[in-house]
């Protein structure tokens, strides 16, 4: 059965590919920047496992790690990515190619959405073929393989140069790839420290009494303020709803929940727009397509998020009291 | 009340507003927030040890870089470019409205993970933006490809935010509903759904309109070039 731990073996072994070709060309601090993350990603089942089991020790060593990896990140300069090949040469397997270049590249959604939609019926033999969790992002991996091995078929290169080119990929990237992992850490000791309380214990404070719409705005701007904070409109809701939206808004001015709920978790997600720890969907990309300023997606994105809040929350104060 | 843990808070701001590496800046505020709540050192580490493990899948993207990169060192971009010139109806808004409409459409039945930054933006959108941008301003810098790379970006990232939340068996609608059964309030995943349709709306038309005006104003900057 395909499972979604065996995205994370090849991930590994990537990370570890990486990191030994940095080391065999004097990139010290690279290669065990990627050495490092790649033990944390084949290790990290085990973690789990033995965690599950009341043994804390692995997942110490993980933390030891994860600020090892905080202490190489800022020695990881990224460096102007030098393309393999002239310009020359490609516009000429370009002609050559044609429109076949496309079939891989479309392959990745095309696999990862056929998985996605037939995949629960897939089974050789009696046994299902993919694991239901994570159904989309094994997917993925799957997707990753078969695109791999058609594009080294298409462009007539072996697949091992497809794991240089993906290095070179990775390594112009750099430490922005860490982030979304990182942030998702943080979050989590931010809910372990009480920090949500905390913030929703400010909020009440500062709260003015006796009006509605008033109230809906500090939620919704909580909404967004939160988001911003903590990277994602997932850990707001909890804390906003808990400390605003529903003993005030519900149970006191007698706000529709749905329509609350709904367009609630929407401002957040306006937050998430504009907020550098939001890194995977901000920052990952920024570095991804090459931008010289790291902000500059959230740039692109910051009037977009501007209007949809206005319009989200006007239509909830239309709405949510009727 | 214990504020203290606050400060974690105010490490995230110093440090991304002072411009540090992100990295260092966002162990240190967990470690601050952590200590500062009165965690022992031992459990913090292993909180974050498995917290950092636990999300793995955000890392999953990596996985389609060599074959991206493997299509791009056989011209891919170049070919997507090259493609868009000959397609003459297609303009620099028609493709990423048209694009944000299919992102946000697939997003809508929780289809989120067929598109994104490393599967379409990079090898496919971006290049053929940047030749519908060169058709309107042949004199196109690093500086507007950076700015059309940022656009196409913020178009797949609005799609599929403003997509996602309509379907019913995605963590949005779904965490919305646990926390009102939490607190004694019972609604369905669908009637939830359906009230993220009309800001769903309101993106793809506002997202829309600034691709709009993104493209007049590269076509008013043409059209000066050209008088001047």
């Amino acid at each position: 059965m395909l499972r979604i731990q065996y995205g994370y073996w090849l991930i590994a072994a990537f990370l570890v590919y990486t990191g030994g070709r940095n080391l065999r060309e004097g990139q010290v601090w690279r290669g065990a920047f990627w050495l490092l993350l790649g033990a944390l990603f084949g290790g990290g089942d085990y973690v789990l496992a033995q965690q599950a089991a009341g043994n804390v020790l692995p997942a110490q060593v993980a933390g030891g790690a994860v600020i090892a990896l905080a202490l190489l990140a800022p020695r990881l300069h990224r460096h102007p990515q030098a393309e393999t090949g002239d310009t020359e040469r490609r516009l000429q397997s370009a002609t050559r190619l044609g429109h076949k270049l496309f079939v891989p590249a479309l392959m990745i959604p095309l696999v990862t959405l056929l998985v996605a939609l037939f995949g629960a019926h897939l089974s050789i033999a009696g046994h299902a073929v993919f694991a239901t969790p994570q159904m989309t992002l094994t997917g993925l991996v799957v997707a990753c393989v078969v695109a791999l091995f058609a594009a080294s078929r298409v462009a007539r290169v072996p697949v091992h140069q497809g794991l240089g080119e993906g290095r070179r990929l990775l390594d112009a990237i750099g430490w922005a790839a860490l982030l979304p992992l990182l942030l998702a850490a943080l979050g989590e000791v931010f809910t372990q420290s009480g920090v949500g309380a905390a913030i929703a214990a400010l909020a009440n404070a500062i709260l003015p009494s006796g009006s509605a719409l008033a109230c809906l705005l500090v939620f919704a701007l909580g909404m967004v303020l939160f988001t911003v904070i903590m990277g994602n409109a997932f850990a707001a809701f909890p804390v906003m709803m808990a400390g605003i939206g529903l003993p005030l808004l519900v149970k006191q001015y007698g706000a529709n929940p749905a329509i609350l709920g709904s367009m609630g978790m929407l401002c957040g997600y306006c937050g998430t727009l504009v907020t550098p720890m939001a890194a995977d969907y901000n920052l990952v990309p920024a570095a991804l397509l090459e931008l010289r300023n790291p902000y500059g997606v959230i740039r692109a994105q910051w009037w977009s998020a501007v209007g949809i809040f206005s319009v989200t929350v006007v239509m909830m104060w239309l709405l949510v009291f009727r | 009340m214990n504020y203290w843990p606050l400060l974690g808070v105010a490490v995230i701001v110093v440090g991304f507003a002072l411009r540090f590496n992100p990295v260092p800046v966002v162990v240190c505020a967990a470690l601050v927030s952590g200590l500062l709540a009165g965690l022992p050192v031992p459990a913090l580490l292993a909180l974050l040890g498995k917290s950092f493990v636990s999300s793995r899948m955000l890392l999953m993207f990596v996985l389609t870089l060599p074959a991206i990169g493997l299509l791009e060192h056989a011209g891919l971009r170049e070919h997507a470019q090259r493609w868009m010139t000959q397609l003459h109806g297609m303009t620099l808004a028609r493709l990423l409205v048209g694009y944000l409409l299919v992102r946000q459409v697939l997003a809508m039945f929780g289809l989120t993970g067929v598109a994104g930054a490393p599967q379409t933006v990079r090898p496919l959108l971006a290049p053929m933006g940047e030749a519908a941008v060169e058709r309107i301003l042949p004199t196109m810098d690093d500086a507007d490809r950076d700015e059309l790379r940022a656009v196409a970006a913020a178009t797949d990232n609005v799609g599929r935010f403003f997509g996602e939340d309509v379907f019913i068996a995605l963590g949005a609608v779904l965490l919305i509903q646990s926390f009102y059964a939490q607190h004694g309030i019972d609604l369905t995943p669908l009637s939830i759904a359906l009230w993220a349709l009309p800001t769903a709306i309101a993106a793809f038309v506002i997202q829309s309109l600034r691709i709009w005006l993104y493209q007049r104003r590269l076509q008013r900057r043409a059209a000066r070039l050209r008088v001047g």
